[in-house]
């Protein structure tokens, strides 16, 4: 039975979201991007308008400004975009119940039933598109087609506020001449090994030697031939799937760099009460501890640590991670950015052994007391309890690590 | 969660509404600050419809109730935590 896929995409999502909260800014250049005074300072995201000015994703705001003076920068709402993104969720749930989001503005339906052909999925395409404009007011394309790579092509075809149907009879015409770093999973590094051996478009991949794709790409050369010849059999996920948890971790740029080892104390204690605290939330514990770290010059380095025992405790992890810093890092500060992250998770309702020594008890009386903190948090905010290293670093007292922006980017191959 | 988005094309009020048993909610009364400055409230009449939108006119997207006042339909909007109408 053949599958009926939609792949519907929000265009140009965040700014669409933010023109339509501000009517004053609809006609002129828009774009979202981060706090320049907290130096996250890039393009998230523009609009129609905006992209004729060659504005791209990721450059530095201030280059995007030179492009085009008139440039309107909102700061971004996550809080907004993520409230929208349910919604649209909600929305495609009523279709079926295999819906798999990717990332806030992108989502995979699959509409297969017995019966429903592909020119249904075309018809609830465009229901689908028009409820969106008409119930949220921001516009998608929709790719409809028989699996998730050709539906993703589609609706990155026609745009803004559009339907495109990728049939099994009419997909070479529709794909062949797109570049192949049009297809899903080829990046910039698969895509200049497919240039070393003359493949430039989506219908070469397709049509190349075997032999030759494997050798260069290996297996995942052959996955992406696959795709090519729109042979993509991975299913749109269950509405219930969840992903395994493999690593909880939490990095951040400040306002300000870490000049002393005293600042990457306080960093390292905030970002690992956020950590610890997802830990708890999430019910583990870890037994590896890593940290990164980041340059003034954007390098970026990292080590890790395994412990003898599985802890979920800010102090446990806070402590590791110094003297990690210490031992590896501390000889060039200053940084620009740190980060914690807790790997070879177990679940904590694992029961634990006790010692002789009671360093196990004293943990799980810790735990309790950090576990009462989480509870106070949850009721009364983040703030209603600070960590006393903060109050000597006031420039840093303001950073929430657990709250503030936790949007991952969510893999293909996923669970 | 999200936060108020102030600006010429709408006003934030203040609503009475009943909560009914089946959850829908019926606004039946709001106050909003007219033109000169005074406080006005607003009786209404017949909720008309109740459905999700966005407010092109005003910018912002919520439960949108279609209110008769007297002869006249006004929108009320439902963003999130707050009550607007588009002015």
């Amino acid at each position: 039975m053949e599958r009926v896929i939609l792949h519907v995409d929000a265009n140009s999502y965040y700014a669409s979201v933010e023109c339509l909260y501000n009517p004053d800014i609809r006609n002129k250049p828009v774009a979202v991007g981060g706090d320049v005074e907290a130096r996250h300072g890039i393009i998230l995201t523009k609009n129609q308008i905006a992209k004729k000015y060659g504005i791209k994703t990721g450059e530095a705001i201030w280059q995007a400004k030179q492009k085009c003076p008139g440039l309107i920068c909102v700061p971004p709402d996550f809080g907004l975009y993520i409230r929208f993104s349910k919604r649209m969720r909600r929305m495609f749930e009523e279709y079926s119940d295999r819906v798999e989001n990717f990332g806030l503005d992108e989502a995979w339906i699959d509409l297969t039933n017995r019966g429903i052909t592909i020119t249904d999925g075309e018809r609830l395409a465009h229901e689908i598109r028009e409820r969106i404009k008409g119930e949220l007011g921001i516009t998608v394309s929709v790719g409809v087609s028989y699996n998730k790579i050709f539906a993703k092509l589609g609706s990155d075809m026609k745009k803004p506020d559009a339907v495109t149907v990728i049939r099994k009879d009419d997909y070479r015409e529709k794909t062949s001449g797109l570049p192949v770093e049009d297809l899903l999973y080829v990046g910039p590094a698969t895509r200049r090994k497919l240039q070393d051996i003359n493949v430039l478009t989506i219908g070469a991949l397709a049509q190349a030697d075997t032999d030759t794709i494997s050798y260069k790409l290996g297996k995942n050369g052959l996955i992406l031939q696959a795709f090519a010849n729109g042979l993509d059999q991975s299913p749109v996920m269950h509405i219930d799937t969840r992903m395994a948890i493999k690593s909880v971790g939490n990095s951040t740029t400040l306002p300000y760099d870490i000049e002393t080892l005293d600042d990457a104390k306080c960093v390292y204690y905030l970002l690992a009460e956020s950590v610890a605290a997802r830990l708890r939330e999430n019910g583990f514990r870890s037994r590896c501890i890593s940290i990164s770290t980041r340059t003034t010059k954007l390098i970026t380095g990292g080590c890790q640590r395994s412990l003898q025992h599985n802890t979920n405790l800010t102090d446990e992890i806070a402590e590791t991670a110094m003297e990690l810093f210490t031992e590896r890092f501390a000889r060039h500060l200053p940084y620009r950015s740190v980060g914690i992250s807790c790997s070879m998770l177990t679940p904590d309702t694992e029961p634990v052994q006790l010692d002789l020594l009671g360093d196990e008890l004293s943990r799980l009386q810790r735990e309790r007391m950090e576990r009462s903190i989480d509870s106070l948090r949850h009721r009364y905010g983040h703030q209603i309890l600070q960590r006393g290293i903060v109050l000597t670093h006031q420039r840093f007292a303001d950073i929430n690590p657990k709250e503030d922006h936790n949007i991952h980017p969510v893999p293909f191959f996923a669970g | 969660m999200t936060a108020k988005r102030e600006n010429q094309y709408k006003q934030y009020v203040s609503v009475r509404a009943d909560h009914l048993p089946d959850g829908t909610v019926l606004p039946r009364i709001f106050k909003f600050t007219d033109a000169r400055g005074d406080p006005v409230r607003c009786r209404i009449d017949a909720v008309l419809d109740i459905r999700e939108a966005p407010s092109l006119k005003a910018g912002g997207q919520g439960i949108r109730y279609t209110c008769r006042i007297g002869d006249k339909r006004v929108y009320l909007f439902h963003d999130d935590l707050y009550w607007f109408i588009e002015l």
